[in-house]
């Protein structure tokens, strides 16, 4: 019986996997070929054009915000490219932000003091419990709807302004002036730089919802040490926060940096809700360019690459900590 | 005096055990005693609770206005579904609320609560949509709110649990090619954000399939919420399949199951036991992922909040009441979910064979 199954691992199913492999390449070629069969002729039926020569004929739309200068006689190639250079302008400030405020808050879910316990967790409960569109929609609203108009904007510190149309911050001035500071006056907010309310609520939004997850894994990851540790730190007389400091966090990161490497990407896809609160980002620029051109499958295959790409980038950046960590840590 | 001394020792361990933390509880009890009247009198005092526009106008936001509640919860729960026939609706997500709790809280057995999952939902779809019993006809496009919202994340599920084990197999098979194209699939889905494969369901998918074969974009829109959500799940799946010790395997070959055999009763049964948490994790996901579909016009609980209130003039400056009315309902559900599975996971830990 034995014998019999080991010759038939030695031969019969080489030829026979060969014969299913076949069978299943066939059937997939089948029906991408079917597929691709109908989606031509209902393209031409309908009369839709196909290809990516679209890209470089002129956008013909403004973009609300952009880092890159963007003009509507720009290609859509440019649009694009603004638009991704938006999504990151709003994902890495949100990145650094959730991680800094979550690993403060998965720190202090552990903390020994009963009342800083139970806010965390109930700010990591509330956050992580409500979809992340609903909390863009609202903080969305905050801002545009129930802040004050600009000309009586809240003054959070000397020459920062908070209202209706935005945040107002002292930026390095242009012309010779070391900073150009926002003034407050009838008209509303002139000088400095503004960050824009869709900018705002999406920054806003995606780092206090993220920062629920990083706690979440900072806090495993501490929790998945063994206790001694943390005995040993106290028992040499450390202070809890030197203990977290010194000893906790350093061993921990190594269990951490993988999920928040994930965490950091999922942030990233989900910058693409700013369609919903009309923050020009990737998404919405290529839903704009969609609805204009009707080019469905190459806008959508442009997002999706353009991800992917990200993805994988974030991937290779993460396992890259994962070796330079995992040195560290063995002191080499 | 002995209690004296212990309600001492507590306070002492748990709110002043070192400068910092005095320091921390002094804090917080400032911030509280500074923030909380406030709150309390904008959610309670101050609030108009009557579905009076001129009355919450006249408060200005100094309370809130939970009279848009009062005065739109119908349009919220239930979208533009036909007023006059609401109550169906509400028997559907009440029957479906029933088998999902019953399950949740294990008051059936697993035969019969399997054959009351695969009969809600038929009979979820069959009371909404009608068109027979002397129901009057109402067509996907005006179903709305949180049936709408509860269908999505319950067929979701249900459909992307069982397509995900395959591709978990699939990845573990013996042929290359059917490997490859697994992992391709579940990278690339895992790759892009879930706006864009519901573009993809909404946009592209009438072009890709035959003309005859017209399918309402509810379905096309459940079908991209089934594939997102199937690639998620696989994973965690073949993390479940991983956790199953070698032994199990050879065990069940030296019993003589067959390959499948072994699979269905020896390996699956406890690969998917290991991994309930992370499945409640992505149902919970999926549950609130579900809001996204407002993107592509379906008005799901999301979608009909903003669809009662951006056209109404009187109401609509009273958004942010109707977001945490509905943010509470999210949350229950999401709550609910994550206490079930951490009860599971505590269950699953006691008495080990």
């Amino acid at each position: 019986m034995r014998r019999r199954s080991a010759e038939a691992v030695d031969s019969g199913p080489s030829r026979r996997h060969l014969a299913t492999q076949a069978l299943l390449a066939a059937g997939l070629l089948a029906l991408l070929w079917w597929l691709l069969d109908v989606t031509a002729g209902n393209m031409q039926e309908r009369g839709i054009r196909s290809g990516f020569g679209f890209l470089l004929e002129p956008a013909g739309f403004a973009i609300g915000e952009s880092l890159l200068p963007f003009d509507s006689a720009d290609s859509t190639l440019r649009a694009l490219a603004a638009g991704l250079a938006n999504t990151l302008r709003a994902a890495l400030p949100a990145i650094v932000a959730s991680t800094v405020l979550g690993t403060l808050i998965g720190l202090g879910r552990l903390s020994s003091n009963l009342l800083l316990r139970g806010l965390c967790a109930a700010y990591v409960e509330t956050l992580r419990n409500v979809p992340l569109l609903l909390q863009l929609l609202a903080w969305y609203f905050v801002i545009t709807d129930l802040l004050p108009m600009s000309s009586e904007a809240l003054q959070l510190a000397p020459h920062v302004f908070l209202g209706k149309s935005g945040l107002a911050l002292p930026w390095p001035g242009s012309d010779g002036a070391l900073l150009d500071l926002p003034q407050r006056g009838e008209m509303g907010i002139s000088g400095g730089a503004a960050l824009t309310p869709e900018f705002l609520a999406l920054l806003l939004g995606l780092s206090l919802y993220t920062a629920a997850y990083v706690a979440e894994t900072v806090r495993a990851g501490i929790l998945s040490l063994p206790r001694g540790q943390s005995d040993a730190a106290l028992a040499l007389g450390l202070t809890r926060l030197q203990m977290f400091r010194l000893v906790l966090l350093p061993q921990a990161l190594r269990s951490i940096i993988p999920p928040l490497t994930n965490q950091h990407l999922s942030l990233t896809k989900n910058a693409s809700l700013a369609v919903a609160i009309g923050y020009p980002d990737l998404v919405s620029v290529a839903n704009t360019t969609l609805n204009q051109t009707g080019r469905a499958a190459e806008c959508i295959a442009l997002i999706m690459a353009v991800y992917l790409i990200l993805s994988l980038l974030t991937a290779w950046l993460g396992s890259w900590l994962e070796r330079r960590t995992g040195r560290w840590a063995h002191g080499s | 005096m002995m209690q004296v001394a212990t309600s001492r020792a507590w306070l002492r361990r748990n709110l002043f055990a070192d400068a910092f933390s005095s320091a921390t509880t002094l804090v917080l009890l400032a911030a509280a005693l500074y923030l909380l009247p406030g709150l309390i009198d904008w959610l309670l005092l101050q609030a108009v609770f009557k579905a009076d526009a001129a009355a919450c106008q006249a408060v200005n936001h100094a309370g809130a206005c939970w009279g848009v509640v009062a005065e739109k919860y119908r349009f919220i729960l239930f979208g533009r579904y036909p007023y006059a026939e609401q109550w169906r609706p509400l028997l559907a997500t009440a029957l479906l609320l029933l088998v999902i709790g019953a399950g949740g809280m294990r008051l059936l057995a697993r035969g019969p609560l399997l054959a009351a999952c695969a009969l809600s939902l038929p009979a979820f779809i069959a009371l909404m949509g009608g068109g027979h019993f002397g129901l009057s006809q109402v067509g996907s496009d005006q179903w709305g709110g949180l049936p709408l919202t509860l269908l999505l994340a319950a067929t979701g599920m249900l459909l992307a649990l069982p397509l995900a084990i395959l591709v978990a197999l699939g990845r573990q098979s013996d042929l290359p090619l059917l490997r490859a194209v697994c992992l391709m699939y579940v990278e690339l889905v895992r790759g892009v954000p879930l706006i864009s494969v519901l573009f993809l369901a909404s946009f592209l998918f009438p072009i890709i399939l035959p003309q005859g074969l017209s399918i309402d974009v509810l379905l096309r829109v459940q079908a991209g919420i089934v594939l997102f959500a199937a690639a998620y799940l696989s994973e965690t799946i073949r993390g479940g399949l991983q956790a199953v010790p070698v032994g199990q395997r050879d065990a069940a070959a030296a019993l003589g199951l067959r390959r499948w055999q072994a699979m269905r009763w020896i390996i699956l049964p406890q690969a998917l036991r290991a991994v309930i948490p992370s499945i409640m994790n992505s149902a919970v996901s999926i549950f609130k992922d579900t809001s996204l579909v407002t993107v592509v016009s379906l008005y799901e609980l999301t979608g009909s909040l903003s669809l009662a209130l951006a056209g109404d003039a009187e109401w609509r400056s009273f958004h942010l009441e109707g977001y945490i009315f509905i943010g509470l309902i999210y949350w229950v559900g999401c709550y609910s979910m994550s206490r079930f599975s951490a009860n599971l996971e505590h269950d699953s830990k006691l008495p080990q064979e």
